[in-house]
């Protein structure tokens, strides 16, 4: 580790595992919902937050020592909304095909309480660095999450992976789909997400005893 | 420190100076790259309505417009006329060629808002209807209709191709916030493509409109004369939505298409 320090490569490889937002703190289930209905909705949705929650954790830290502690909930939400208002227009100028791939999701982010949840818990105690690395350890660990959810969605529940159908042709029963198999419309709602989130912490809190409260 | 931020005077100072800053930057930001925004958005116009007559750049199963840098080209060149008809009290009462619209309003008749047009119906009864005649890659006549209406989260718009008899010859839909995988895919081929071929007339004439229907039992949608397509399982309400604004929209135009046929 020459780059990092080992606390600071902590900071990145706490969030991926043991620390994950949104197995272990349980932040961002929101929008794990909302979205992981297909693979590339997910990609494109942690792309964004790592952007984001890299920079707004940097910006937050910068200005920690003279945010008025009273209102400091009101900055953060001005901070995060400003950057997405502006990564957004800056997109529709330039690069209007992808900004319309991101549109529902600037909403989204706004919202993603990882975001707040960092900022309060992290940024405003530390330098922009270190800030900087939890941030993307954070979004890394979120995307991770709803990465596995949107690929175990869209393979179960319409059989196809990025649009591409993997499985065969359910129409005309080509694939997996001759010897009787059936895609799962339920996979595609919403209590799905919810459920394929559980077995994750299921099968990550059976491999490490800890991480099991009483 | 601790002190000077937690004063009174500090924070109420802190944000009006934060309202200003960021304000500041923002609308410097939208008023600088508006010109920008406009004109991406006048292309994806041109972009949907070439679409739905047939010129794009599909390829398998990804809707593809034909490149930005081409559209305004392919757009004059493949639309050889923007009606704008005046739809009042039920009927339409007044006709108008591009060249005569623009007189008036100074404006192209495919940059008419919809929504705006949608809510003048509301309040004052009347409302200009744009039709945009255009040739399909095998040389047919086709008129495109906009159409606009509400899906689960929020508005849902399109712009639907049809012949003289009023059969759909294409549909391209789109959407500001329909839920990524489910309602969204409004705009994925498999979905437009069911709306080709259908009808929106009975053998009578009598408007029937095209539902989004989830029981048609029709997957491969070899019917055409059952004002049916098939749904996408998991946005009854987006689908829904689109079965919405084709009755109420589309319907609006039947009366032209009549006169098409005397």
């Amino acid at each position: 580790m020459g780059l990092l320090s080992k606390k600071d490569s902590k900071l990145i490889s706490d969030p991926l595992l043991d620390n994950n937002p949104i197995t272990i703190q349980v932040l961002g289930i929101c929008s794990a919902l909302a979205i992981t209905a297909e693979l590339k909705a997910s990609i494109v949705m942690s792309i964004s937050v790592l952007f984001v929650l890299g920079v707004g954790n940097v910006v937050i830290s910068l200005m920690r020592n003279i945010i008025p502690s009273k209102i400091r909930i009101i900055v953060q939400l001005v901070v995060v909304a400003a950057l997405v208002i502006i990564v957004d227009q800056v997109l529709k100028a330039y690069a209007y095909e992808l900004s319309k791939t991101l549109s529902v999701f600037v909403g989204l982010i706004i919202t993603n309480c990882i975001i707040m949840g960092r900022f309060e818990a992290f940024a405003l105690g530390n330098g922009p660095w270190r800030s900087f690395l939890d941030g993307i350890g954070n979004a890394a660990g979120y995307g991770f999450i709803l990465i596995l959810v949107g690929f175990f969605r869209e393979l179960l529940g319409s059989g196809t992976l990025l649009g591409f159908p993997v499985l065969g042709d359910p129409i005309e029963k080509t694939g997996l789909y001759s010897i009787g198999y059936e895609n799962n419309g339920f996979m595609l709602l919403s209590p799905m997400a919810l459920i394929v989130v559980g077995l994750i912490i299921w099968v990550q809190r059976s491999r490490n005893k800890a991480l099991i409260e009483d | 420190m601790e002190n000077r931020t937690d004063k009174n005077s500090y924070t109420l100072l802190f944000a009006v100076g934060m309202v200003i800053v960021v304000g500041g930057i923002l609308a410097f930001l939208a008023s600088s790259l508006s010109p920008a925004i406009a004109q991406n958005e006048k292309i994806e116009k041109q972009q949907n309505i070439l679409y739905a007559l047939g010129i794009n750049n599909n390829e398998g199963t990804s809707a593809n417009f034909i490149d930005a840098a081409l559209a305004p080209e392919e757009f004059k060149k493949n639309v050889t006329e923007q009606l704008v008809l005046t739809f009042k009290d039920g009927s339409i009462v007044k006709t108008q060629t591009r060249q005569e619209y623009m007189d008036e309003a100074n404006q192209e008749p495919y940059l008419i808002d919809v929504k705006k047009q949608q809510n003048l119906q509301k309040t004052e009864g009347t409302r200009l209807l744009p039709l945009f005649v255009g040739k399909n890659p095998e040389g047919k006549t086709l008129y495109v209709a906009p159409i606009r209406g509400k899906g689960l989260w929020d508005a849902i718009w399109g712009y639907v191709a049809v012949d003289e008899d009023m059969i759909v010859q294409g549909a391209y839909f789109d959407h500001k916030g329909e839920t990524p995988g489910l309602g969204a895919n409004i705009k994925q081929t498999y979905f437009m493509d069911d709306f080709t071929g259908e009808h929106l007339l009975n053998e009578s004439g009598v408007f029937k409109g095209i539902t989004v229907a989830k029981g048609n039992a029709d997957p491969k949608n070899n019917d055409k004369n059952d004002y049916e397509v098939d749904a996408i399982a998991g946005a009854t309400i987006t689908g829904d939505g689109v079965t919405a604004m084709i009755k109420k929209d589309l319907g609006l135009y039947v009366p032209y298409f009549k006169t098409l046929k005397k």
